[in-house]
């Protein structure tokens, strides 16, 4: 038996808990890993994906681009959670929300220092890597 | 091509813990569906089973169903779109039907979901959702659709008072409903009080008060193509009409957050195949998960103009004695959500309203009855139109 190939589970970092860990567009956690928050776009139509997808189901390609998320996005909701699932307790209270780039939009977390009077479905806010206490990644909107 | 009918309906009492396995539970509705018809099983063309998966540790339950309730040889299928199970499961059976390859099939829903716990089965439903890009956030239901109550709210300036308002209706019809699990009244008092659990927040704006709550259960619809159908049945139903539609899973993938598309598009279909309007629907059963979903089912099917739901539920033109009754069994607010027994529940109750056989909850003479029935978060939707 030769050895074991070792699996490219890079994905299982991404969020509170991960249900996924292998996927082409590991290199994402590679891009979090160094601050940047990445959508994919694919080089044979232009189409920016966010989430970043491997494939563009319009061109049935797999030419794509990694593509930063840059400036802010406009608050579309947002809810506060005071339960959680199973594996997530220890984040409450925390609200998960969507913000709209007008290309994509992008479904996340409120930055957790963002206090809840000062949130409005509307405000721009930006896109920002954040490091879980359990070592774990994830993205959160930040006011600016 | 014939019309084709429902001809038997039948459900379980919906409870908080069922005392018995899945293939017991699927026999009580099965039952029910049976005698209903005044059929034996060698009448049944096939089976359609319907449920949502990872709630219990049968792989593959049609096999063991289609056994247990006298359906062998029959061939056997399994419909899962989350909550719309069953009403997935009476479209397709309609196309077996509408298609010559079956007479008659059974249409069996079932959930047990009190073999989890209430955090672990929000965890599945969570991941209902987006498992690789939303799950990891930290989701479930309450929080999703109460993204759809913030942005609707802040679009139409509905309040949480309004939302309340379809729970009250909801405690109303559900003390009449012997099949519901929750049968106690509900007042705008217990919204008002923050000391009542009704009022306590579950994922901001929603409270308690405004969402459904577990339960297990199931349903069976018969359904036959028309020579059977007269032959069998003195009052068959007709399916008029039946619309479908996806939308993306992740909310990052959706332009509307104060309506669901799919339940719009479903509509459409449903009604265009039916030949009617919204106008013409004399009592329908809408997937009232939450107090939101009900509100925006109002205008997604057309019963209200975009931000308009309020003024029907204000006036109390959703009661049974309104323009358009909504619910009159309770909903899903008051009969529990055993997930893929809900849409067949639904169906039973516009069949017996069709019939004049819904006793306490009758609505007056109804000719045509509709089925909105959502699975996940306005993931998959579908509606279904039945008429006398
Ligand atoms: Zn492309």
């Amino acid at each position: 038996m030769g050895k074991k190939k070792q699996a490219d589970d890079r994905f299982k970092k991404f969020g509170t808990v991960s249900f996924t860990s292998i996927t082409k567009i590991n290199d994402f956690i590679q891009y979090m890993e160094d601050g940047k928050v990445m959508a994919t776009k694919c080089k044979d139509c232009g189409l920016i994906f966010f989430p970043p997808r491997a494939d563009c189901c319009q061109c049935l390609t797999s030419n794509m681009d990694w593509a930063e998320v840059s400036g802010t996005g406009k608050l579309v909701t947002y809810s506060k959670l005071e339960y959680a699932p199973v594996g997530f307790g220890d984040d409450l209270p925390y609200s998960i929300a969507v913000l709209d780039y007008g290309d994509y939009k992008i479904f996340g977390r409120i930055a957790s220092d963002v206090p809840d009077e000062e949130v409005r479905v509307g405000m721009e806010m930006k896109t920002i890597v954040n490091k879980l206490p359990n070592e774990q990644l994830n993205y959160v909107f930040q006011k600016v | 091509m014939g019309k084709v009918a429902i001809i038997g309906v039948g459900q379980s009492t919906f409870v908080r813990q069922y005392p018995g396995s899945i293939r017991e539970l699927a026999f009580d509705g099965f039952k029910e569906a049976m005698q209903d018809a005044q059929i034996t099983a060698k009448d049944i063309g096939a089976s359609v089973i319907c449920s949502a998966p990872e709630y219990d540790k049968q792989r593959s339950p049609a096999g063991v169903f289609a056994e247990y309730l006298g359906l062998n040889p029959q061939p056997t299928f399994y419909v899962e779109t989350l909550c719309s199970s069953s009403s997935m499961g009476l479209r397709l059976a309609y196309s077996l039907v509408k298609s010559g390859l079956h007479d008659s099939v059974a249409v069996i829903g079932f959930q047990k979901m009190s073999e989890i716990s209430s955090a672990e089965s929000q965890e599945r439903m969570g991941r209902g959702g987006d498992i690789q890009w939303e799950s990891p956030f930290g989701t479930m239901m309450p929080a999703y659709y109460a993204m759809y109550a913030r942005a609707y709210m802040e679009k139409y300036g509905t309040t949480p008072e309004d939302l309340a308002l379809i729970r009250v209706k909801a405690g109303t019809y559900g003390q009449l409903n012997e099949k519901a699990a929750y049968r106690k009244a509900i007042t705008m008092e217990m919204f008002s009080d923050p000391e009542n659990r009704m009022a306590s927040p579950v994922a901001s704006p929603l409270r308690t008060g405004d969402c459904c709550a577990n339960a297990d259960g199931s349903s069976c619809i018969i359904v036959a193509n028309e020579e059977k159908a007269k032959a069998f049945c003195k009052k068959p139903v007709w399916i008029m009409g039946t619309g479908a539609a996806t939308t993306a899973v992740n909310l990052a993938g959706r332009d509307l957050f104060s309506g669901l598309t799919v339940a719009e598009q479903a509509a459409d279909e449903a009604y265009k195949m039916a030949g009617i309007t919204a106008k013409d629907v004399d009592v329908a059963e809408v997937h009232d998960c939450f107090t939101i979903a009900e509100m925006m089912a109002y205008e997604n099917l057309g019963f209200a103009k975009p931000g308009e739901g309020k003024d029907l539920i204000q006036g109390k033109e959703t009661y049974k004695e309104g323009s358009i009754p909504v619910n009159v069994d309770g909903g899903l607010l008051s009969k529990g959500h055993p997930i893929g027994a809900t849409g067949g529940s639904q169906i039973r109750t516009v069949v017996l309203q069709l019939r004049g056989e819904a006793g306490d909850i009758q609505v007056k003479d109804p000719a045509i009855g509709l089925v909105h029935n959502i699975g996940g978060v306005g993931l998959y939707g579908n509606v279904t139109i039945l008429g006398r």
